[in-house]
């Protein structure tokens, strides 16, 4: 089989992926199409039924799946081509792309490829809970698929784990349908999710949130009986002494979320262990020339408003690219200090204004971030207090940048 | 109603569903009575999957012949029964003198055990079989294979099946007693009547052997956790590699398998227990694991774990005793009509069918069995996708839509595969069946993706209300109940 000709494939159409097909149409690229495994577009907006999305973007409060139809009539209305129920199967480092439909095989070779492939939940397995195997153990994602999406309930007595965004969302899903949450335990000292979250989602229903706490022990043979949780120490070592057990019929993991690369694996584009998702540079465009990837599939982030964005960004420069065969090499590297979790970009060319996203690895409080070169602040900004929940923004204006020098991202202390 | 049969196997693991393929070539009615859901739900299904060699067991035991038999026999086995199965060699890597010692007597054990081809060799060889493997010295063993035992299990049942062997599940053996030439057992609120009885009731089989009325067989339940490793460690490790074991343990000591569908496993450790079904993993030997598993595969990454198992060996020498006793496999003057098989642990798996045509001898020395002109040894299974080349898959979604639909993106297992693994013969009433049979929720999203999707197929296929769906064991239930509307 021949395989068919596009200038720009876009792999996942959720809030990023139908964000850069948009933009990309909006600039004169018309030979585009979107891959969708699902049955519809709208990726894990679908099952976001609560509402608080959308304020930056849209300037107005959405429920996910109100977020995704703004994008889904804009793909309609621009005549985007997509395709639904197609998982891609493999991509190769010169662009050529295999899917998987109930119709058949498709091949796609493509100058450009945009990956918008969101990402995945940690599992027991990754974190590695001791304890039996029983049923009623589910990561928060997977219970709200089966509350929101197919109206079923995985438990009654629910105890979370993990303070991430979705496991504070499914805790107030879980009351408002009429379970009991008895608390949500948080391994780090401080929360996982957002600080409006914590308030909206636990505060308001009285749901207890222990911070520095973790699950030691698991029990029952057939379904879930009762976890065993104990306090831990800033070592992370459990305190003697410590644990209680608390009668429950469901585990919900919010863990941690990882950006899901399985494609960009095999195209040979290298991933930041940082982030868990691909190099980029000023541009979204990975080690791989015309392979870009922006959204949850880059770096998890916080707000799906900034998924979204940042995918039209990515369309943006992926537009140049597709019409020049070319963009401006990016040789300054950014090179972060041990505060700092992750950065996007990680280069830069210094020929353009670019915005850097990054979070901190843990709670600080009182300093500034600054931006070095050649031993220089190019920039500093002054916070009072900077969480690992939040994403954080700088603009940096090309005429600050002095060399090709790498530019350091610091914390100082005041 | 009473169900009535010449042969009553107890238990569908691998060794119950061996002995039902085996009599099912002969000319006899086959029962086989499992406690659980489904096929292979006890030790069966949780091991290391490895096609043993022979060389660790005691020449002259039952041990050490029947696996040796069943390793030279198991191409053909994995031909007829379409099992997926690689000759990978093993490694026992060394490091002390002691260590080398040990592995002398090993060799000679296995040379004496009639393993072909064992040798001992020097760091450049383990370089070349297993570059990521530590160790001074290695004893290298060719014939020791890796095979799916989910699969394998599924296929000598389903094989027995085709052949005229009936399954019922759901059936723990509450009962029995011998009446009128014929054994009368009661098994998950059932009647069933049978000539012959044979016990492959694995951790159950000393309850087993105490309700046919032969004493003296206590089993001590001696749990193994294992950490499953990502595909991505996958590359690092082609052949198994273990420690000299300790010969106190009675385990192999921890090791590394590739799995034949290119995971690593790390484990088992060893430790005897209470309960007989307590399959949980403890924060002290994930530790262990991870040091002792550090200590061959200095690549080992925390980043690589995507799953934590365990299984529990059946041992009729306890933690006084220690290392392993040999195989009952019996017919006693107390239950002259019952073939007995109590402590078929490691190498149980291959030991399997060299254990089923004991069994048949046992019991062709009380009466004979006429061959079953009708048996037909051979299984097939169905395809699976992700191994197709796309020629192949063009062709299958051609015939079948529902080869082009993904339902595991981690392993890209399709619709088609899970359907087929619900409605085949002696297909999966559970999300673990299913699991087992295709491999979905094995993959490093571990069902983030494809458990919701397995649960409504169960669920359309099986006609279950949202209740019923099991995970697993009975009492298992996935769900309460549908949301408030």
């Amino acid at each position: 089989m021949t395989a068919i000709h596009k200038e720009a494939v876009i792999v996942g159409g959720g809030p990023g992926g139908l964000a850069a097909a948009v933009k990309l149409k909006q600039q004169g690229i018309t030979d585009i199409i979107i891959l969708e495994r699902e049955k519809q577009l709208g990726g894990i907006l679908r099952q976001c039924i609560h509402d608080g999305f959308g304020l930056t973007r849209f300037g107005e409060t959405l429920s996910g799946p109100e977020y995704a139809q703004r994008f889904i009539d804009l793909v309609e209305q621009e005549k985007i081509e997509y395709r639904t129920d197609t998982t891609v199967l493999s991509i190769s480092p010169e662009k050529h792309l295999t899917a998987v439909s109930p119709q058949g095989l498709l091949e796609i070779d493509s100058a450009a490829v945009i990956l918008t492939t969101g990402c995945r939940e940690r599992t027991r397995g990754s974190v590695a809970i001791p304890g039996e195997r029983p049923a009623g153990i589910y990561t928060a994602g997977v219970a709200q698929t089966y509350l929101n999406l197919k109206n079923i309930m995985v438990g009654k007595k629910v105890v979370i784990l993990g303070s991430g965004d979705i496991g504070l969302i499914m805790a107030r899903r879980f009351t408002l349908e009429g379970a009991k949450v008895e608390a949500v335990f948080e391994l780090q000292p401080y929360p996982g999710g957002l600080a409006r979250n914590v308030e909206q989602c636990l505060n308001d229903f009285d749901i207890p949130l222990y911070l520095s706490h973790t699950i030691t022990d698991i029990i029952g043979g057939a379904r879930l009986e009762a976890v065993i949780v104990s306090e831990v120490d800033e070592q992370k070592r459990v305190k003697p002494g410590t644990s209680r057990r608390i009668e429950c019929d469901t585990l919900i993991l919010s863990v941690g979320l990882i950006p899901e690369n399985e494609l960009s694996a095999g195209a040979s584009v290298a991933l930041d262990p940082r982030t868990g998702g691909a190099y980029v540079d000023e541009n979204f465009m990975t080690g791989v020339e015309g392979i870009f990837a922006a959204g949850n599939a880059l770096h998890v982030h916080d707000l799906v408003d900034f998924v979204s964005l940042e995918a039209e960004k990515l369309a943006e420069a992926a537009a140049k690219f597709i019409r020049r065969g070319k963009l401006p090499v990016c040789g300054i590297k950014l090179v972060t200090d041990k505060n700092i979790g992750h950065i996007i970009p990680q280069s830069i060319s210094g020929t353009k204004d670019v915005t850097l996203t990054l979070r901190v690895g843990r709670p600080l409080t009182g300093g500034a971030l600054k931006l070095q070169q050649d031993h220089q602040d190019l920039l500093s900004q002054k916070f009072i207090k900077l969480v690992p929940a939040e994403m954080i923004e700088i603009k940096l204006a090309k005429e600050l940048i002095k060399s090709t020098s790498e530019i350091k991202v610091v914390i100082a202390h005041e | 109603m009473e169900h009535q049969y010449d042969c009553i196997v107890i238990g569908a693991g691998v060794v119950g569903n061996a002995v039902a393929r085996q009599l099912s070539a002969c000319s006899v009615t086959i029962a086989v009575l499992e406690k659980e859901q489904d096929l292979c739900f006890g030790t069966s299904g949780r091991n290391s999957g490895v096609l043993h060699a022979g060389f660790n067991n005691k020449t002259g035991s039952k041990m050490a012949r029947f696996c040796v038999e069943g390793n030279l026999e198991f191409d053909r086995i994995a031909e007829e029964l379409d099992v997926p199965f690689k000759r990978t060699g093993k490694l026992i890597v060394g490091f002390s003198d002691d260590d080398k010692n040990s592995l002398r007597a090993m060799k000679a054990q296995g040379d004496a055990n009639g393993v072909p081809g064992l040798e001992i060799v020097g760091k450049e060889r383990i370089r070349e079989l297993a570059p990521f493997i530590a160790g001074e010295f290695a004893m290298y063993s060719p014939m020791t294979g890796i095979l799916n035992p989910f699969i394998y299990t599924v296929a000598l049942a389903e094989n027995a099946h085709k052949n005229g062997a009936a399954y019922f599940f759901a059936c723990p053996v509450t009962d029995i007693f011998y009446q009128d030439g014929r054994y009368r057992i009661t098994a998950g609120g059932r009647n069933f009547a049978s000539r012959w009885i044979i016990n492959c009731a694995g951790l159950e089989s000393d309850k087993i052997s105490a309700l046919l009325g032969i004493k003296g067989h206590k089993l001590y339940p001696c749990r193994g956790e294992y950490f499953i490793l990502d595909k991505k460690a996958g590359q690092y490790l082609g052949i198994p590699a273990y420690p000299v074991p300790n010969p106190r343990e009675g385990g192999l000591g921890i090791h590394l398998t590739p799995t034949i569908d290119g995971n690593i496993l790390i484990g088992p450790s060893s430790k005897y227990i209470e309960e007989n079904d307590n399959y949980s993993v403890t924060q002290d030997i994930m530790d262990l694991l991870i040091k002792d598993g550090g200590r061959i595969f200095p690549y080992l990454k925390r980043e690589y774990f995507i799953r934590n198992f365990a299984g529990i060996r059946p041992k009729l020498v306890g933690p006084q005793e220690g290392g392993f006793a040999d195989f009952v496999i019996e017919r006693r003057s107390e239950a002259p009509y019952a073939i007995n098989l109590v402590g078929i642990e490691s190498p149980g798996l291959t030991s399997a069918l060299p254990i089923a045509r004991e069994v048949v001898r046992l019991i062709r020395e009380v009466e004979p069995l006429k061959p079953n002109p009708g048996f037909d040894p051979v299984r097939k299974g169905p395809p699976a996708f992700a191994g197709l080349t796309n020629g192949q898959r063009r062709a299958l979604i051609q015939q079948n839509p529902d080869y082009g639909e993904i339902i595991c993106r981690c392993e890209n297992i399709t619709k088609a595969e899970v359907l087929e693994a619900i409605n085949r013969p002696l297909g999966a009433a559970t999300v673990t069946g299913v699991k087992y049979r295709c491999r979905p929720m094995m993959g490093r999203c571990q069902g983030g993706y494809c458990q919701t999707r397995i649960t409504e197929l169960l669920r359309q296929e099986k006609k279950l209300a949202v209740k019923e769906v099991l995970y697993q064991r009975k009492g298992s239930n996935m769900f309460t109940g549908v949301a408030l509307k």
